[in-house]
């Protein structure tokens, strides 16, 4: 049945029928073509969201404390709440949910940075090994904090790119000392944020221990930022944060829905959020597109129906010199999936040619600066969704071809040859 | 090779049913020139598509060539027709897009015969009936008569055991008319049982036995030897 013939056959009516076979075409290539640019903004906007949640890894956590602001057994509001490194051995421990721990101590704010004659003012993030991937932090030349360094309190900093500027202007600073208050930190990295929170260029990096033996920290600790374990729900994210304040709460005798006597929070539930908003979003784009597919397949099997009552003579023709059912509901068939599928194709490709289009676009702004605040990135269709959307269009051409095909194979001859 | 016994058939509209073919036998030897003659009503176009197994029956028997017709599903009907049947209309019904030779080779398409040798037998019988000029031709560059030789060389094509002609000279002049009854003469020459339907006594007058349905049974016979007779009553009419 796949021979040549039965192309020939179906080639030789569409044509015959050139404006219609394209107006029909034409109504399933726009269906598939909104389809794939619905697909692709939907994708764009997703991907604008996720870049910015790509500062920081998306199941990252902060907490800080404050001071308790109700009463909690028996003890005062207005009492401070201080971490300390029990807690870090707490979370790293016995914490199950909770993966990577940083802790985090604040230097005094006007402590300033020194190389030969320049000077400056800059954010110190003092921190364990493990911030670098939680924050993602990328690192230009030499190298990050390592747990040598932490395990040994060496006096050691990366800087931000910024820093470098300003204290090294054109000299390589790996290896140079650097004075940060009085004491002297030997510079082992340095660090360059990509394109957004450009603000952490000037942020330097030394190590927890060192910061809190030099800074007399005692064994302070301000903040935690820590991962948790991936989850799929805003509720268990929810959960995760209510079983860390919890146990913090028990450990410093406050109330754990005390929002100022503990603060956090947490990323994952934002994440999650987001993405679901997008994961609707997504699927309305698909509900709205194929509404508009069904709306062009309709069409196919209008035009079909049509075709088959102006050839029911020729169908009795064929069928009187032993075409059988099967032969004839294949050429009616074959023709509604031929057209529907080079019909869909035309739109497939040029719908994702048009989104490639604006891709490149939108990289060439980014690339030529200004791009930084971009919420649409990589508005493309992905090779699988094109497949899909391949398939779709085969069965539906399939679906729009099948009641004109039956009305096709239950043409009598003696019917189809009476009428002059 | 055709053996009818008691055959009926009613068509049913409704509430009404029309009882057209009332037990009628009929019994056509291989090798007949055969016509069919009838007024409107008489059930002569039934019996046709009877006979083509273009319609079924509902009650009695129909053996083609010793093989029971009887509740055969479409597709069967289909093969049946292809390879014992050949059919000429009035109308020719040639297919508009397709040219001479592809119309004479359909028959074999639908007996999975590859393109390049049914083309090939296709122009053979074009040849034969000296069309072979007009091969790439649509129907509608062509005169009637050259229209109907072409449909019959498609009659031929799949070697069938009977013609089946439903008035084949009704749109055609004289002279043609006389020119396709030559035709089916010499093809009923080669030993095809050819079955014509027709109300033009001239041209009834020109096969060997002459079968007269009247009111849904056969009226009368008149063969060969009769037909001298035939035509001098005729024109007495």
């Amino acid at each position: 049945m796949f021979d040549v013939d039965i192309w020939q056959e179906i080639f030789s009516t569409i044509k015959k029928n050139k404006l219609r076979t394209f107006l029909t075409g034409f109504s399933v290539a726009w269906g598939i073509f909104m389809l794939m640019v619905l697909l692709g903004s939907g994708n764009g906007l997703s991907n604008g969201v996720k870049v910015q949640f790509a500062e920081n890894a998306v199941n990252v956590m902060w907490m800080w404390t404050g001071e308790t602001s109700v009463p909690y057994n028996g003890l005062k509001e207005g009492r401070e709440v201080k971490f300390n490194n029990q807690d870090y051995d707490f979370l790293t421990t016995k914490s199950k949910d909770i993966e990577k721990v940083s802790s985090r101590y604040y230097l005094p704010n006007d402590i300033l940075y020194a190389y030969g004659k320049e000077y400056g003012s800059f954010e110190t993030s003092t921190c364990y090994p493990s911030l670098k991937e939680m924050e993602n932090i990328n690192i230009k030349t030499g190298r990050f904090i390592n747990d040598m360094d932490l395990r040994e309190f060496r006096k050691v900093v990366v800087i931000g790119d910024e820093i470098r500027k300003a204290l090294f202007k054109e000299e390589d600073p790996i290896g140079k000392y650097i004075k940060i208050g009085d004491v002297p930190f030997n510079v082992i990295g340095v660090s360059e944020a990509k394109r957004r929170n450009q603000d952490n260029n000037r942020s330097a990096y030394i190590p927890f221990t060192t910061a809190q033996r030099i800074f007399n920290g005692g064994d302070r600790v301000h903040t935690f930022t820590v991962t948790s374990k991936m989850v799929q729900t805003t509720e268990e994210a929810e959960a995760i944060t209510e079983k860390v304040r919890q146990d913090m709460s028990k450990r410093h005798n406050f109330d754990p829905a005390d929002k100022r006597a503990m603060g956090s929070f947490n990323m994952l539930t934002e994440y999650i959020r987001t993405m679901k908003i997008f994961q609707a979003i997504n699927l309305f784009v698909w509900i709205i597109g194929i509404g508009t597919l069904i709306a062009g397949i309709v069409g196919v099997s209008n035009i079909m129906l049509i075709l088959v009552k102006e050839r029911t003579k020729e169908i009795g023709i064929r069928k009187a010199i032993g075409a059988t059912p099967f032969s004839v509901v294949s050429l009616v068939l074959l023709e509604s999936v031929l057209i529907t599928t080079v019909a869909g194709y035309i739109g497939l490709v040029m719908g994702v040619g048009l989104m490639e289009l604006v891709n490149f676009g939108l990289e060439q702004a980014a690339a030529a600066g200004g791009g930084d605040n971009v919420f649409f990135k990589n508005p493309t269709v992905d090779f699988g969704t094109a497949v899909s959307a391949t398939l779709i269009l085969i069965l539906s051409g399939a679906l729009a071809g099948y009641l004109p095909s039956r009305k096709a194979a239950n043409v009598t001859p003696i019917e189809a040859l009476r009428d002059e | 090779m055709i053996s009818i016994q008691n055959l009926h058939k009613s068509y049913v509209t409704g509430n009404n049913s029309l009882h057209v073919l009332k037990g009628l036998n009929l019994e056509i030897a291989e090798g007949e020139f055969v016509s069919i003659m009838g007024s409107s009503g008489s059930g002569k176009s039934t019996l046709l598509n009877i006979l083509g197994v273009l319609d079924d029956y509902d009650k009695g028997n129909y053996y083609l060539s010793g093989k029971k017709i009887w509740g055969l599903n479409e597709t069967q009907a289909a093969i049946t027709r292809n390879a014992m049947i050949g059919f000429i209309f009035q109308s020719f019904n040639l297919i508009s897009f397709k040219n001479a030779m592809e119309n004479v080779a359909l028959p074999l398409y639908y007996q999975k015969v590859n393109r390049k040798k049914r083309n090939l037998i296709a122009m053979e019988y074009l040849d034969r009936l000296g069309l072979k000029d007009w091969a790439h031709h649509l129907p509608s560059e062509m005169s009637g008569g050259q229209k109907q030789r072409v449909a019959i060389a498609r009659a031929l094509i799949s070697n069938p055991k009977i013609i089946l002609a439903d008035e084949p000279t009704g749109a055609l002049d004289s002279q043609t008319s006389l020119e396709v009854m030559d035709i089916l003469k010499e093809v009923n020459d080669q030993g095809i049982t050819v079955i014509i339907v027709t109300h033009e006594h001239d041209i009834a007058a020109l096969t060997r036995k002459i079968i007269r349905l009247k009111d849904g049974v056969i009226g009368e016979i008149i063969t060969n030897g009769d037909l001298q007779n035939y035509r001098d009553r005729l024109k007495q009419e």
